[in-house]
């Protein structure tokens, strides 16, 4: 649990030495209580101490990296159970689950897939960061051909190593220490054999319970076998138990403080119906899950579970922002109309969608506004007469069409007397209030 | 460690709203937690899902979805049979976009007619939508209204622009209302204010606070959902207790990533599977945002969202 100022202020030394650059302790307990400030500036405090506070200031859930390199993903370290409440941080990352009994062929396919699977979308890098390697053949010296075979294939991708058996999964851990893998996993009747393997290893290792409070056992016996890094399944296989286990722990790690339960969570949502999967898997990005496990991918499945991955994982306080430039919507020639918005990502993607349903091929200059939607950009003084102006003529939209008409949002109809005195030679015509307005609108003009 | 499972304890609950005529009709809402959990809390409904038809031929629908009706699509009453008899549908949703002054600009009187042609042919819950034009929708919702007499439907979308007409024919001839805001949760709760105000029942409300689409603006429907869930559930806020609607279909249908073809975003696969899977998705997320209905169009992407609900409950 969280401590308050006051028991932070007991464990202080009180000499109120300012050292820490707080004028007494008090003021650093506080600012300590708040987590704004780091322990390490108190140059005097006692080791007892420290270990309590860092112990109690350890955040709720756990973070750590899948995987190493430049590909690792961070998993862990949330901090709210809804995403308007402040926003989810490290996006859940996605795994291929692959048997090691299939011909080495088809391992090496999926690998390079998942290796190839990179999307870019609204300029984040999007990919499967995970492949699960399944111990299916029953054959230790086969899962560690398989698993060196995976690694070579895919050579940045994060690695899960999903094998109870602990000699199998030795070799295979060994073979790829330096992947850092995450070992799946310790259950009641290996844990202390995996635990070990896990820590000789310095690997990450996962907990395999049924049911949620069957975790908290297990988690803390790893730990006290020296393993901090643990993922936890609790066997959720249901949308309902996706939901329901993972909300438990989630509201357990954050609102009780409970520790045997605040680390991330994988879930596996396996079917053989692959849309049906995608939307299982959806349920468990969406609901709380740090991993989750897919027994098939493919790139429309990839790009829907990116985009939904991308969404859910917006911060909220932060408009999502497109890149400021003249945007080509269909095949435009030198005289099809230029329309000017914002860049807010939801107003881009609006206009430009009902642009597109006009067919008219056309011009979008979608201006710099950090952001915002057009009405809020021209209250906060970012979509003004001089700005849009000043805009046009560095676009060098000029040198591309041979008319000089704009078309603005109708929301700003009242910039369009001083948008003509300062693009001189241009003429301003102001379009729909709303975009849906906008297939009308561009038809009718070009009829 | 000693272990308690943290249960929320909710104070409010959601209206338990019932459509359509016995022995067919359907009910959603009436949940006192939030979506799913049911460890703390009494679910008594599942989502429902109604499939959307048009009164006329849909030429603007992508031909992945399009397809799926050929030969019925140019027939309203034949696309509700087809729903109703060989796609099982729980409930239908008729769009009278024809109606809309772009489009054939159709006269309320014929929207009427086709609803009692629909109507006459169906026997399941029938949703009866306006073609999004707040000044022609409060024509011809009224005329629907009449129309529908009797049949205990749902009609919408009362708006801001045009609830008072819409309300009160819904109050003369017993039908459930969608009263439709634009993402904001302040405006959702103003619009139910106002619309309870004439005296329409709570309990015949259902509150949409306007879908998108994956990748179009998904996450401010899903935390305006969780929002108003929460300020009913938690903050026990009668005027946020109404259940919620997804129109989910229109949202997904028109962007770029369900008509896009392989060749010309390779990057993207399958267009086919990706349209279903935009659908599906979309609505998987609404629901566990809080969606008691919703309103889609590939018999696909209802099938999986089927499953989902199935594996929800």
């Amino acid at each position: 649990m969280a401590l308050s100022g006051v028991e932070i202020f007991k464990l202080l030394p009180k000499t109120n030495c300012k050292k820490c650059g707080f004028p007494t302790c008090l003021a650093f307990a506080m600012k300590l209580a708040q987590g704004g400030v780091d322990l390490e500036k108190c140059p005097d405090i006692s080791e007892e101490s420290k270990k309590v506070l860092g112990e109690a200031s350890a955040p709720p859930i756990r973070t750590f990296a899948l995987g190493a390199g430049e590909k690792a993903v961070k998993i862990g370290g949330e901090t709210v159970m809804f995403r308007h409440d402040k926003k989810f941080f490290n996006p859940c990352a996605i795994a291929l689950n692959i048997k090691d009994n299939l011909s080495d062929a088809e391992l090496k396919k999926a690998a390079v897939e998942v290796a190839n699977s990179e999307i870019e979308r609204i300029g984040q890098k999007l990919r499967i960061d995970a492949i699960s390697i399944e111990y299916a053949s029953n054959d230790s010296a086969r899962y560690e051909a398989a698993v060196k075979l995976i690694a070579s294939a895919a050579p940045d991708t994060a690695i899960i190593l999903n094998c109870k058996e602990p000699s199998a999964a030795e070799k295979a851990v060994k073979a790829v220490a330096d992947r850092k893998p995450l070992l799946y996993g310790a259950t009641n009747d290996n844990a202390e054999t995996m635990a070990g393997i896990a820590k000789a290893n310095k690997v990450p290792l996962s907990v395999c319970a049924q049911g949620v409070e069957a975790l908290i056992s297990l988690t803390e016996k790893i730990k006290s076998l020296g393993v901090e890094d643990i993922v936890m399944d609790s066997g959720a296989k249901t949308a309902k138990e996706i939901i329901e286990h993972n909300t438990q722990i989630r509201r357990s790690a954050l609102r009780k403080g409970f520790k045997p339960l605040g680390y991330p969570v994988i879930n596996f949502a396996l079917r053989d119906d692959s849309t049906f999967e995608a939307a299982l898997a959806s349920v468990a990005i969406a609901k709380y899950a740090s991993i989750v496990v897919i027994s098939s991918i493919a790139k429309w499945k990839n790009l829907a579970l990116f985009t939904l991955r991308q969404n859910i994982y917006t911060d909220p306080q932060v408009p999502m922002q497109v890149e400021q430039k003249i945007y080509k919507i269909g095949e435009p020639t030198d005289d099809s109309p230029l329309l000017i918005t914002t860049n807010f990502s939801l107003t881009y993607f609006i206009v430009s969608g009902e642009v597109e349903n006009s067919k008219v091929p056309s011009w979008l200059a979608v201006m710099d506004c950090e952001g915002l939607s057009v009405l809020t950009a021209w209250a906060a003084g970012k979509f003004t007469s001089a700005k849009i102006a000043q805009f046009i003529k560095d676009s060098g939209v000029e040198g591309q069409i041979k008319h000089k008409n704009l078309i603005i949002p109708g929301q700003v109809a009242i910039l369009s007397g001083a948008l003509e005195e300062k693009l001189e030679g241009w003429k301003i015509t102001v379009g729909p209030r709303e975009a849906n307005g906008l297939p009308t609108f561009l038809k009718s003009r070009t009829a | 460690m000693a272990y308690a499972v943290p249960k929320e304890a909710y104070n409010g609950k959601v209206l338990n709203v019932k459509f359509g005529k016995a022995p067919n009709a359907v009910s959603i809402g009436g949940e006192n937690a939030m979506p799913f959990l049911s460890f703390e809390g009494e679910i008594p409904n599942k989502p429902v899902i109604a499939f959307e038809i048009q009164d006329m031929p849909p030429d603007d629908w992508p031909d992945t979805v399009k397809n799926q009706f050929a030969g019925v699509s140019s027939d309203p009453v034949k696309w509700a049979q087809r729903c109703q008899n060989e796609l099982k549908a729980q409930a239908i949703a008729l769009r009278l976009i024809s109606t809309h002054p772009d489009r054939e600009n159709r006269s309320p009187q014929d929207a009427a007619k086709t609803v009692k042609d629909v109507l006459s042919a169906i026997n399941i819950p029938l949703i009866i939508l306006g073609s999004n034009n707040v000044e022609k929708d409060a024509s011809v919702l009224v005329a629907a209204a009449e129309a529908a007499g009797g049949y205990n439907c749902i009609i919408g979308k009362a708006q801001e622009g045009n609830y008072k007409t819409i309300v009160a024919a819904a109050l003369a001839h017993n039908h459930k209302i969608i009263a439709m805001s634009e993402l904001d949760i302040n405006l959702a709760k103003q619009l139910n204010i106002l619309i309870t105000q004439m005296g329409f029942n709570k309990e015949n409300l259902i509150t949409d606070p306007m879908c998108s689409a994956l990748g179009y603006g998904l996450e401010y429907t899903y935390s305006v959902m969780e929002r108003i869930r929460l300020a009913a559930l938690l903050q026990n806020d009668a005027t946020m207790q109404p259940p919620i609607a997804g129109d989910v279909g229109m949202y997904v249908w028109k962007i770029k990533e369900v008509s896009a073809s392989e060749s010309e975003a390779p990057l993207w696969g399958s267009l086919e599977e990706r349209g279903i899977a935009w659908e599906a998705l979309t609505a998987a997320a609404m629901l566990i945002a809080g969606t008691n209905l919703l309103i889609m169009r590939h018999p696909k992407a209802v099938e999986t969202v089927q499953k989902v609900i199935k594996e929800l409950v």
